[in-house]
């Protein structure tokens, strides 16, 4: 089990690293969350990663999400896009439609037959559709950003939240609690929002299938479960959905040693 | 030019004739003189990533400044006229108009980092954010004085033509109310076919019965059939040639990025019909003829070329410009430079209000999605093109609808990537750096992947 690359996603919710062998099979993995100084944090997570692994020094590093300007290490920086393709193409060994939804940002990537990122669509210049959206409503109503799914899934009928605004619907949820409105009902109108926006996303570059799922989000039952009611298509996850941007950049650095 | 019969016009006239004519536009000689010799001399390093920018750009910009320095001596010298961009001016410059083009102004307000503080103005005074930056910017301008060009001349006639956007009716509306001056509306058809003879004609009418009796009315004098053709012969001649400069860009590598032709079509735009307009333009073509000649692209490594649709985003001109030309990128082509130049062929100096009654029926924004669609494909296919930019511009309406399923169709149909960039062509407040390059980058890694 010898290290040949590393691959770091400086996300803005949380910061991943991902180490391959040769064959392109990961290895190890760290994940932590996000710390105001990229620099320290990327450099201290390799080293970690590194160290429990038995890594040489020397081996080439890709960076990519938010902060991958900012990955003294890296070898190489790479937009998300491109690493997300190509993790989730490796682990799941096809092409299709890729929503990634993170912590700031939604991407919708369509991959080819040969794993390259040929269109994408990326959410508007707000919050508005990702991961934050959640938990900050989360945080709202009290509820562990893990019970989110569950909850929601539970709710007989959905509160309509009309606002796709992270902040206004957040003033949204006070009136309807105020009205007495159900929690769980109001999570799931939350999802609904939330994912119409995918679905318009997805729209706009084309579903080819199969629809496949990977970011933070989804660990979240919920925004599967709609996703793929919305779409009318199955929804695959990966094996481990939140690292698929840095095991795609640990691809792309092991390619750099070719 | 108005003569002086009073002892405050000899004042006037007087300045115009020493700040203008003698020392202004000695210094520009001079300036631009030398700025010729610095770029003349200059060589691409190692680690530059474009090459120096075309000689012709020193003598554009003593073009653009010589205009709007004698801009600031302009009233009570000449009749002045503020005209949208796609105002029929001929007829206006051989009535001698000084033309101002306040879309160009806040262009270079925009350029100036001037932008943002003028359209905070407007604001301020109750003009909302959602109105075309443009608007804002000149609106501010007007309220607070405040240009980077020292001085604007007030109007004496005001001509706004709908064939680009409706927002120019209701702009210049506030413009006449504020000057209190004539203003003369030129309505064009949307067009969505090919235009039908009654709109032609529907056009001319408003020439004959609007626009030319109200600028002769205001010059003090009637328009001379034979200096209008002359203007027309120029106008065509100048346009015909930028279209050329525009298609030197079909050469791999391309001698130009559409970025250089962002600011080298100052003078198309606002000096046309003028022989300076045209020679200016015969220079750059040969200049560019010369590079195409040794092989010298303006990008140094240009390994993919793309296209860019709807306006520049001024603020941020250079910027942009060096991160796709650090990749590879050159931008060499789009359809707003186009613009003033693919209606050439309209143009006929035997017919100039008839033909121009045409010419400013077809700007590409009075005209079908569909249309610019089929532009932006021929675009692809003529300059070889490995993809697209759509910049939405959240300001220009009229230019950014049906601009998603443009992209589409692109990907759809060409096969080729296109790239739908969010912003604002005026309004800095409207630009996200991070995503923006973000989303710029993982374009240029498509095109990279694609032709790997
Ligand atoms: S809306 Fe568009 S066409 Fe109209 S003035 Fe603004 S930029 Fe020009």
């Amino acid at each position: 089990m010898t290290v040949a690359a590393l691959g770091i996603d400086a996300g803005s919710t949380t910061c991943k690293a991902v180490a391959v062998d040769a064959d392109g099979h990961s290895v190890g993995w760290r994940l932590e969350s996000a710390l105001p100084r990229v620099e320290a944090q990327t450099d201290a997570l390799l080293v970690a990663l590194a160290l429990e692994l038995g890594a040489a020094d020397g081996v080439p590093v890709v960076a990519t999400g938010y902060g991958r300007k900012l990955v003294r290490a890296a070898t190489r920086d790479v937009t998300e896009i491109t690493c997300h393709a190509r993790g989730v193409f490796a682990d799941l060994g096809t092409g299709g439609t890729l929503v990634d939804i993170g912590g700031q940002d939604a991407k919708v990537i369509r991959i080819d037959e040969r794993g390259r990122p040929v269109d994408f669509a990326m959410n508007d210049k707000c919050a508005a559709g990702t991961g934050r959206f959640l938990e900050y409503t989360a945080d709202r109503l009290h509820v562990p950003l893990d019970d989110l799914g569950p909850r929601s899934l539970a709710a007989p009928r959905a509160e309509h939240i009309s606002s796709t605004c992270t902040v206004f619907a957040e003033s949204e949820i006070v009136s309807l609690i105020a009205q007495g409105a159900d929690v769980d009902e109001i999570l799931l109108g939350l999802h609904r929002s939330l994912v119409s926006r995918i679905v318009a996303m997805v729209r706009g570059v084309g579903l080819t299938p199969p629809l496949l799922l990977s970011g933070g989000v989804a660990r979240n039952d919920a925004i599967r479960e709609l996703l793929g009611r919305e779409t009318g298509q199955p929804v695959r996850l990966p094996s481990a959905p939140q690292l698929m941007g840095a095991y795609g950049a640990a691809l792309l650095a092991l390619e750099l040693t070719r | 030019m108005n003569l002086p019969t009073t002892l405050s016009d000899l004042r006037v006239h007087g300045e115009h004739l020493l700040q203008f004519q003698v020392l202004g536009s000695t210094a520009l000689r001079v300036q631009r003189l030398r700025n010729e010799r610095k770029l003349g001399a200059l060589r691409m390093g190692p680690d530059d990533v474009l090459a120096p920018p075309p000689r012709a750009l020193a003598r554009m910009q003593e073009l653009m400044s010589r205009h709007y320095l004698e801009g600031r001596y302009a009233n009570g010298v000449r009749k002045v006229a503020w005209v949208t961009s796609g105002a029929p001016w001929e007829p206006l410059e051989a009535l001698g108009f000084f033309p101002v083009y306040p879309e160009n102004h806040a262009a270079l307000c925009g350029v100036r980092r001037r932008a943002e503080a003028n359209c905070e103005e407007a604001e301020a005074h109750g003009y909302s954010r959602d109105l075309c930056s443009y608007a804002r910017t000149d609106i501010g301008t007007v309220l607070s004085g405040e240009t980077p060009v020292g001085r604007l001349p007030r109007p004496d006639l005001l001509v706004c033509c709908n064939n680009i956007c409706q927002t120019v009716l209701y702009w210049y509306e506030v413009l006449a109310h504020h000057f209190d001056c004539p203003l003369v509306v030129i309505d064009t058809p949307f067009l969505y076919g090919e235009a039908q003879e009654h709109q032609v004609a529907y056009v001319r009418r408003q020439f004959d019965e609007e626009l030319v009796p109200t600028a002769e009315r205001v010059a003090g004098r009637t328009l001379d059939e034979r200096e209008l053709v002359r203007v027309m012969l120029e106008a065509r001649d100048a346009s015909q040639l930028w279209r050329e400069v525009l298609d030197r860009s079909r050469h791999r590598p391309a001698p130009m990025t559409a970025f250089d032709g962002f600011l080298l079509m100052g003078p198309i735009v606002n000096l046309r019909g003028r022989r300076a307009t045209t020679e200016f333009y015969r220079d750059l073509l040969a200049e560019l003829d010369a590079r195409v000649e040794r092989g010298v692209g303006a990008v140094a490594h240009e390994r993919y070329r793309v296209a860019w649709d709807n306006l520049p985003i001024w603020y941020r001109l250079s910027k942009l410009s060096k991160l796709l030309a650090g990749r590879g990128v050159n931008v060499v082509a789009s359809t707003y430079t186009y613009a003033w130049g693919e209606l050439a062929p309209l143009m006929d100096p035997t017919d100039p209000l008839g033909s121009g009654a045409r010419v400013y029926l077809h700007p590409i924004l009075n005209r079908s999605t569909g249309h610019k669609l089929e532009a932006m494909r021929t675009m692809v296919e003529g300059f070889s093109l490995d993809g697209v930019i759509l910049h939405s511009d959240r300001s220009c309406k009229p230019y950014s609808l049906g601009q998603i399923d443009q992209r589409d169709q692109i990907v759809d149909t060409l096969g080729v990537p296109a790239l739908l960039l969010e912003a604002d062509h005026n309004d800095p407040r409207a630009w996200s750096e991070e995503q923006s390059v973000n989303r710029i980058e993982a374009f240029i890694e498509m095109l990279e992947t694609a032709a790997s």
